[in-house]
This record gives C-alpha cells, sequence and structure tokens, in this order.
C-alpha cells in the first residue's frame, strides 16, 4: 500500500460535475484506485484542513484542483495544496479559465450581495443584512471566508502545472492524464492535457461546413430547432467551435446543440472571445457599417456567449468596475 | 496647454497600403496633430484581430485607432469589410465590458489623406482626453491577484 502514489482531489468554485466526471470513470476508478490512494477528496471522504497540513511535501503526488477561486478560504486550501504537492493539475474549465462562475466578474461584488441578500423577489430579509467576514452572535465572534471583489483562474492564484480542460473534462483525458501521470511521460509544463486542434477539426458535421461561409443573423437554440446534420454556423447559430480547443467527444454537438467553448482557447490564442468574435463577423452577410451594425444587434449577449467559460482569464478580465 | 493636462495614450493600426501612408504624407506635409497616437503599421486593416484592440485597452492603452482603406480600394480586396463587420460587435462587446465606444474609432484614410488623418487624430485625441483614463490595470480583476478583499 505505502508504495502507490497519492493523489488529491479538491473543490473550489464549482458545481460538483468535474466530481461527477471521476464517478463517470464507472468500474475503471476502480482500477485507478488499484494504482493510487486517494488522500483528498472532501465529495466522498471526511478530511479537513489540519489533516492536509500533517503531509510531508512530496507525500501526495498530485493535486487535481477544479472550481475558479473567488473566496479566501479557497485561496488557503489551494495555496496549502500546491506547497504540499510536486504536481498541481486545474482540472475543468473553472480551475482552467474561471467557468460559469467566472462570469460573474460581469457585476460588482456589491451588486452580486445586494442582489442575492437585499433585491430577488423571494428574499426576505428587512434588515437588509449582507454576509460579513467577522460579526458577534450570542457573544461568540464568527468567521465566514472573504469574498474576493473578482473570480480568479487557478493559476492567477497559485503555479499550476498542467491544465485539463472542459466543462467537466472527459473521462478519456483523466484517464491519460493519470496514465502519464503514473508513467512519468508527461508533455512541458504549463501544457493543457488536449488535442491542439480546433473542435471544427473533429466535428462530425465538418464535411456540411461550406467552403465559404456567410451568415446573414444569429439564430438561438431557446426559440428554434437546428437541422441535426448540418454546420451550425452554415445555419446561423452561434457554434463556438472554430475558437474552442478539441479533445471533449463532441458531445453537444452530437446532442444537437452548438459548441459553447468550454474547453477554452486554441493554442496560441490569448482571447477566446475575441477569436470567436473575429470568426462569425468576418463571414457576416454584410457590405455596409449598417447591415454590420444590424447583424451584432442580432446577438443578443455577446460577453456571456463568446467568454461563457472564459470571462476570468480573457485579456480584459471582466467588466469594468467603480472602485469600491 | 495646461501642464496637469490628461494626455491620453492612443494606439493607431494603420494599414500599410492606405492609412499609414496617409500619416506619412500629413508627416511629410507637416501638418500638425496631437502627438498622442502611437502609430502599428500592419499589412491591411482585416488583420486587426479584436485581440490586439483588447490587448491594447489591457496594458494601458486609453483609445485605438484602426484605420484602413476606403471600401473598395482594398490591396487585398475585402479585407476592410472584415473589419468594418467585426467593428460593431466589437462595439456591442466592449460596452458590456463597461468601456466607452467613443474609445474605439474605425476611419477610412487613403493615401493622400493626411489632412484626414490629422483631424481623426486630433477628433479622438479631444474624445479620449474628455472620457478620462481607462486604467484598465487599476480597476480590472487582473490587477488583484493576490489581494485578498
Amino acid at each position: 500500500m505505502a508504495d502507490k502514489p497519492k493523489v488529491a482531489f479538491y473543490w473550489c468554485a464549482s458545481c460538483g460535475g468535474c466530481e461527477e466526471t471521476v464517478v463517470d470513470l464507472h468500474e475503471d476508478i476502480l482500477k485507478v484506485v488499484e494504482l493510487v490512494d486517494i488522500a483528498l477528496w472532501p465529495v466522498a471522504l471526511d478530511f479537513k484542513l489540519k489533516d492536509v497540513k500533517t503531509w510531508q511535501p512530496g507525500e501526495v503526488t498530485v493535486a487535481f484542483i477544479n472550481g475558479a477561486i473567488r473566496l479566501s478560504e479557497q485561496e488557503e486550501w489551494v495555496k496549502l495544496l500546491r506547497e504540499k504537492c510536486p504536481l498541481v493539475v486545474a482540472f475543468g474549465s473553472c480551475a482552467h479559465l474561471g467557468g460559469i462562475p467566472g462570469l460573474a466578474n460581469d457585476k460588482t461584488r456589491r451588486e452580486i450581495l445586494a442582489n442575492k441578500y437585499q433585491r430577488l423577489p423571494t428574499v426576505e430579509n428587512p434588515g437588509g443584512t449582507v454576509p460579513q467576514e467577522k460579526c458577534r452572535v450570542d457573544g461568540y465572534e464568527l468567521e465566514l471566508p472573504g469574498f474576493w471583489k473578482q473570480v480568479k483562474t487557478l493559476d492567477q492564484v497559485i503555479d499550476v502545472d498542467y491544465y485539463l480542460p472542459g466543462c467537466p473534462p472527459p473521462p478519456n483525458l483523466v484517464a491519460d492524464a493519470v496514465t502519464a501521470i503514473l508513467e512519468g511521460k508527461l508533455p512541458p509544463k504549463g501544457s493543457v492535457l488536449a488535442p491542439e486542434k480546433s473542435l471544427c477539426d473533429a466535428c462530425p458535421r465538418k464535411d456540411s461546413k461550406p467552403e465559404r461561409l456567410s451568415i446573414t443573423e444569429f439564430k438561438r437554440v431557446a426559440t428554434s430547432i437546428p437541422d441535426t446534420e448540418e454546420c451550425f454556423l452554415a445555419q446561423g447559430y452561434l457554434c463556438m467551435g472554430p475558437a474552442t480547443r478539441s479533445g471533449c467527444g463532441e458531445r453537444c454537438i452530437q446532442g444537437n446543440m452548438p459548441c459553447r467553448g468550454c474547453f477554452g482557447p486554441t493554442p496560441g490564442s490569448l482571447d477566446q472571445g475575441a477569436k470567436i468574435l473575429s470568426t462569425i463577423c468576418s463571414v457576416a452577410e454584410a457590405d455596409t457599417a449598417e447591415a454590420a451594425a444590424d447583424y451584432a444587434d442580432t446577438l443578443a449577449d455577446p460577453l456571456g456567449t463568446f467568454y461563457r467559460f472564459s470571462l476570468p482569464a480573457s485579456l480584459l478580465g471582466g467588466s469594468r468596475r467603480e472602485k469600491e | 496647454m495646461a501642464e496637469d493636462q490628461f494626455e491620453p495614450k492612443i494606439v493607431a493600426f494603420l494599414c500599410r497600403w492606405c492609412s499609414y501612408t496617409g500619416a506619412d504624407l500629413a508627416g511629410t506635409s507637416r501638418t500638425e496633430y496631437p502627438p498622442n497616437v502611437i502609430p502599428i503599421r500592419v499589412m491591411c486593416s482585416g488583420r486587426v484581430d479584436p485581440t490586439f484592440v483588447m490587448k491594447a485597452l489591457a496594458d494601458g492603452a486609453d483609445g485605438v485607432l484602426i484605420a484602413g482603406c476606403h471600401p473598395g480600394d482594398c490591396h487585398y480586396q475585402e479585407g476592410n469589410y472584415k473589419t468594418m463587420r467585426r467593428y460593431p460587435m466589437l462595439l456591442n462587446l466592449l460596452d458590456q465590458f463597461g468601456i466607452e465606444r467613443e474609445r474605439v474609432r474605425l476611419e477610412w484614410i487613403s493615401a493622400s489623406e493626411g489632412d484626414l488623418f490629422a483631424a481623426v487624430v486630433k477628433e479622438l485625441t479631444e474624445t479620449v482626453r474628455a472620457l478620462g483614463p481607462l486604467e484598465w490595470n487599476a480597476t480590472a480583476p487582473a490587477a488583484a491577484v493576490v489581494e485578498s478583499a
């Protein structure tokens, strides 16, 4: 037993879907457990921060950390895991790029707290109380983790060795990563453990993508049903495929949903949103400034669409905010 | 000019065939225009990826000028049309980022329009000066990487 490498799983601002992908290994998880010991996995095993503090540095080989970072508690955990583990893998879109929780960078902290605790019609909070880091209740001082102004990616908080992209990462990529770690066959530090080509290259519909795309306006999957065979862009649905890394197994496409971009930008791209903007607008059916403006207005929420998974990792990082 | 007046930094992406030559003409004609513009020569305005604009704004520019050949005059036939199609979506996106759309301007300036180049630079400089510094790094999330409250 003592010879088996130990691994840790930890979660930050995430939905639990990344934990699910580990469970989705099904029986194969038994093979994983034959090869490694799980030293930390809050979703399934009861370990506390104090247990992790007793680890010898290097005792646990790798930490798979999912979720974006917004709380001081999350910062404390990931910094401790970084200190103890020779390898840290950002697991899933949120740790990699900020993910869905990262869309909160579109709002200020004050707006978020006011909305959540004061404005929502279902909230009953006559005193207008918002969470405080410290408060006194019945003579006891209580503490809550600090809530940062912004959501951050894991690598904006600690040094990250590898990235497993996806929302959630597909089991085959997870298995490949674990195998690579066990066999010591890892690519250069900082690599994203997924193919380098864009999703379009792997897309089952790529043969129906016309040589010269031309889009007149954007349709929405909420109000119309896409054809099940034809390239989404050719039909006028915004598909993030051209600006997104492949390796996901094209699960959304097979479910007749256009790509939403969870695998993040292709290698060399600094900003996934700017890249998809460039792609889909260059092929607009618009030859005047007015027509181009009308075309742009058919897309309801460019920021939320282009940066659905990558706002904290984008060049601008989030909306401009008043100094609080 | 008051000494403490805010001097905006404006990055100008100029197409090599028309607008850069137009800027050159403004210079050789000794037309005066504000020194706030930092010109970057690109082969075509169509080469100006929205990434460039965002990187400029994120890294300290207060405004951006994109200038290319007039529609129909593109050396590569339709490069400037691609720019024209991307520009309104870029502005819509910048709205959501909270960046005033007046900070990013698209103009068609031919090689013979040195005066127009000078006029555009003057106007944009004053517009951005009135808007004030963008200071993206001071207010943006990336600036606060280690700060924890």
